[in-house]
């Protein structure tokens, strides 16, 4: 009708957003490379070492322990990535669970403080150290690098003054958090553990419920869905990925280890966080652009603030499954742990920049590295070793992502 | 040796395709030995590819078509091969060092050193004398961040001199320049011209091609349209120009608009603000201004009035220090002094410079849409995804935004859509009061047309809406009221049928010598 309609020319300009290009499988894939190779990259790296250890990587009882070894980078990364994304780094998180830790185990040890009693003590701890470090990022605004090398200094100073060396003589309830498993309550069918598979089946229902909701949802909006097949596909390959590790566990020695309950809630409600809540948008936001978000009326000292709180949680909960793991609290304990959850967040797509990353691709980088651990573990590679090498898997994981976005300009 | 009637360049059908797009067909550009050479065309028409394909950004065999330079065919692989034989090309964002000083940045990559040790008499003593010859009369140990842009665009052009430039290409020299560096940067070009140096400048800017080239090239949807003889027997006007690039007349540049203004909406009092860093230092000096319902009002101002200041220090405090004065919303005083709290009153601020103030580019339609009042489609902090995408559709739809879906990344749609989002991002927070900062920065004159129609239809639904821009013609094309600024005052207000350019050109150019307080 008016002029304006006819005025503005679609112009010769690319445009990369014409719709129905999820239409063929072909670009659909493409579109989703980095995805998808992050999962194909830890398929790759099963399958190996699956045949260079003759099969024991995936034995019942070394996947079991892959989860309780590993429990604390996952813990640690979901708390990372939301820093990254933000802009910031957190390098203290090793010295924080050295520190939590050694307050813990002294709390149960000298003080007679229930054990229970200490896990949620410590998670506060963690929090207030968090918030020590949240304060100086967010409200004085010294760039979170500096602030977090002088906690790991602070922290790691502070765990061996308070610990010596080695705090032992926990409970054996305390102990059990990292080592144990849940109880077979439900009896066993076969040799399978009935809770361990009553969970694996509702995690698989879980899945696909949450999954056809999604998809419902982006059909009805008319928003670009994934093709059927690739849908169906995922969701197959999603059941079966999920049946192999609930039988896996429920053929192990004790069924379903206790952290991987503890992980698993952090995973769902931590995603939950990151996409559906104001809080997560306004990380994205302040990553994206921090001058935008603050001029979209975002408060961003706040949550600056709360992400370090955060963190210092997390970090505390990770202090209470590396002590329990251990069995005793060390002042050395949580070395390099920082690096670790930083490398899992960045092999997980977590963009050095800020602004773009998720808590499963974390979880995803995270599980590339325990996978890696315990491969060379059982083929008896050298610690010095492993340790190059995954350094060398983390450079090759962020160049694949910068070459990949190079090609897709 | 070419004598002086063959072309120094000439580009015949030159084809670039990218992968699903053809983003230039055919293109033709003959270019004649020292001639300044305008082209123009919308946004995305292809102006930026074609000199990317001169210069070498695309190299020789990823384009088809024959660049001829000098009589020769040219098959350049990088940007240097394409300087190596004298062809410059400076960007729209400046690509220098801040940290360095000038000399340095001239000879950047180009050190005046022997066995790699530098040469520092002579680096300086050369820079000088380029200084010279672009009329820039810094000293060459100046640092690039202690200067402005304007004479940052100097240094870029001095930079250009000391590469034997033979054909110097300006991809929008003078977008963000005040009007007296943009004069003095044209009489440079006419300078050079005599001088024998060949530039193509790529301008928005109508009146400034009008007023420098010799011949203009217009390119349309990756099409060479036409190229107009600037100083034959019939006169290009800027509508001739405009003809050219849009495919048609515009009868007006501006949509008709009869305005319904009702009550007082917004009103500032002695409103002082000192600049964030040096506080001594005031920039916006006791300004008062006020805006009605439905009225569409202008700030007009040069660069550093205090136009952007005085908007953004009222929206939440986000610029400046010892903020003094006073804000009435419908004759009730409020403060405002966190940006929540402006936008909780109901104020919005789109910024002028949408890239770093205004989106989060790597984001989609819809977050971005939301980003400025998630309250609106969350519960208990939890936000329904399926309001959020219902909203943005909506919005999208009223705007007319070209994009596949509110799923397209911000980052990869044109200016004039991305303003859009910005001003959806704005609407969906419900505001009586609209700032909207140079609404139309950036963006070809087919989009502009609509943004003006949309700031109409605000203003129509009763919104109280301050427009500042450095347009002039703008302002006068859509306000209903214009106040001018300079050095920080308020130096007047005209209503629209009292004003034209000479009048307001009087108040911004007023100085604070001559002021009466």
């Amino acid at each position: 009708m008016s002029a304006s309609t006819t005025l503005a020319q679609p112009s010769a300009a690319p445009d990369p957003s014409k719709k129905n290009d999820g239409g063929s499988l072909k670009s659909y894939l493409g579109q989703n490379l980095r995805q998808y190779s992050m999962i194909g990259a830890l398929v790759v790296i099963v399958v190996l070492f699956q045949i260079f250890t003759d099969g024991k990587l995936l034995l019942p009882n070394n996947v079991a322990s892959l989860i309780q070894q590993n429990a604390y980078v996952f813990i640690l990364t979901i708390g990372m990535v939301m820093i990254i994304v933000a802009g910031h780094i957190d390098l203290s998180v090793g010295s924080v669970v050295a520190f939590v830790g050694g307050v813990t185990a002294l709390m149960i040890t000298d003080h007679d403080i229930p054990w229970l009693l200490a896990v949620v003590l410590a998670v506060v701890l963690g929090g207030v150290v968090g918030a020590w470090q949240g304060f100086w990022v967010a409200y004085v605004g010294i760039p979170a690098f500096i602030v977090t090398l002088g906690g790991m200094l602070i922290f790691r100073g502070l765990a061996i003054v308070l610990v010596g060396t080695t705090v032992a003589g926990l409970p054996s309830g305390f102990n059990d958090i990292s080592n144990g498993s849940l109880p077979a309550a439900l009896g066993y069918l076969g040799n399978l553990d009935g809770l361990t598979v009553l969970i694996g089946v509702l995690a698989a229902a879980g899945i696909v419920i949450s999954q056809i909701r999604t998809r419902r949802e982006l059909v009805k909006n008319d928003l670009r869905a994934e093709p059927f097949a690739a849908f169906i596909g995922k969701l197959v390959v999603s059941i079966i990925v999920v049946g192999y590790i609930t039988y896996l566990l429920a053929s192990s020695a004790g069924g379903t280890p206790i952290v991987l309950i503890i992980v698993g809630a952090l995973v769902l409600i931590y995603t939950f966080v990151m996409n559906n809540t104001v809080f997560g948008r306004h990380v994205y936001a302040m990553g994206g652009n921090l001058p935008a978000a603050m001029l979209s009326g975002v408060k961003t000292k706040r949550v600056n603030f709360m992400l370090f709180v955060n963190m210092g949680m997390l970090a505390g909960v990770a202090a209470v499954i590396t002590t329990s793991r251990a069995g005793s609290a060390v002042a050395a304990a949580g070395t390099n742990f920082e690096l670790d959850a930083i490398a899992a967040a960045f092999i997980g797509g977590t963009a050095v920049n800020g602004g773009v990353g998720k808590v499963t691709g974390a979880i995803i980088g995270a599980l590339i590295m325990g996978v890696l651990n315990i491969g060379l573990s059982i083929m008896a590679v050298d610690a010095a070793w492993q340790q190059a090498f995954k350094g060398l898997v983390l450079i090759a994981a962020v160049a694949f992502d910068i070459m990949n976005k190079r090609r897709s300009k | 040796m070419a004598n002086d009637n063959t072309p120094i360049l000439e580009m015949r059908g030159i084809t670039k395709t990218f992968p699903g797009v053809k983003a230039l067909s055919d293109v033709t550009l003959s270019v004649s030995r020292g001639e300044v050479h305008a082209i123009c065309g919308e946004n995305g028409a292809g102006k930026s590819t074609l000199m990317k394909v001169l210069s070498g950004v695309y190299p020789y065999g990823t384009y088809d078509g024959d660049i001829v330079f000098e009589g020769e065919v040219s098959r350049f692989k990088t940007v240097r091969d394409s300087e190596e034989l004298g062809i410059v090309i400076i960007h729209q964002e400046l690509a220098l060092s801040p940290y360095l000083s000038i000399a340095e940045n001239i000879f950047l990559g180009n050190e005046r050193a022997k066995g790699g040790v530098i040469n520092w008499a002579q680096t300086n003593r050369q820079a000088s004398e380029l200084l010279a010859r672009v009329g820039l009369s810094e000293a060459p140990d100046t640092k690039i961040m202690d200067i402005g842009v304007g004479k940052q665009q100097l240094v870029e052009i001095a930079k250009a001199l000391s590469k034997k430039v033979k054909l110097l290409i300006l991809d929008e020299p003078t977008a963000a320049l005040n009007d007296e560096d943009s004069a003095h940067l044209l009489d440079l070009l006419r300078h050079l011209r005599d001088q024998g140096i060949t530039s193509i400048i790529i301008s928005h800017k109508l009146n400034e091609i009008a007023a420098i080239s010799d011949n203009t090239t217009i390119i349309r949807d990756g099409q060479s349209i036409e190229t107009l003889d600037m100083h034959g027997a019939e006169p290009i006007t800027e509508d001739r120009i405009i003809r050219g690039m849009v495919g048609r007349d515009l009868a007006h540049r501006y949509p008709d608009h009869t305005p319904k203004i009702g009550e007082e909406v917004l009103r500032i009092e002695d409103w002082t603000v000192h600049h964030p860093n040096d506080s001594s230092r005031v920039v916006v000096d006791h300004a008062s201004i006020n805006v009605r319902g439905g009225e569409i009002v202008g700030i007009a101002g040069l660069m550093g009035a205090g136009r952007t200041e005085l908007a953004m220090s009222v929206f939440g405090r986000s610029y400046g220090t010892n903020i003094s004065g006073k804000v009435f919303l419908h004759g009730k005083e409020v403060s405002l002094k966190t940006v929540d709290a402006a936008i909780q009153h109901g104020l919005a601020y789109a910024t002028e410079d949408r890239k770093h103030f205004g989106l989060n580019l790597i984001e989609d339609i819809k977050r971005n849409t939301t980003s400025a009042n998630l309250k609106r489609i969350s519960k208990l902090g939890v936000v329904n995804a399926s309001e959020e995408i219902t909203w943005a559709e909506r919005f999208r739809k009223d705007m007319k935004t070209k994009a596949g879906s509110v799923d397209a990344i911000v980052g990869k749609l044109s200016g004039g859509n991305q303003q859009k989002v910005v001003l959806s991002k704005w609407l969906f927070t419900e505001p009586e009061v609209l700032i909207l900062d140079e609404p139309t920065r950036g963006i070809d004159v087919g989009a502009k047309y609509e943004i003006y129609e949309i700031i109409n239809k605000l203003a129509d639904a009763g919104k109280a809406v301050i427009v500042i821009s450095s347009e002039l013609p703008e302002l006068l094309g859509i306000c209903d009221r214009i106040y001018a600024m300079s050095q920080g005052r308020v130096t007047g207000q005209i209503p629209r049928a009292e004003a034209n350019q000479e009048s307001l050109m009087r108040f911004m150019t007023q100085e604070k010598s001559g002021a009466t307080r």
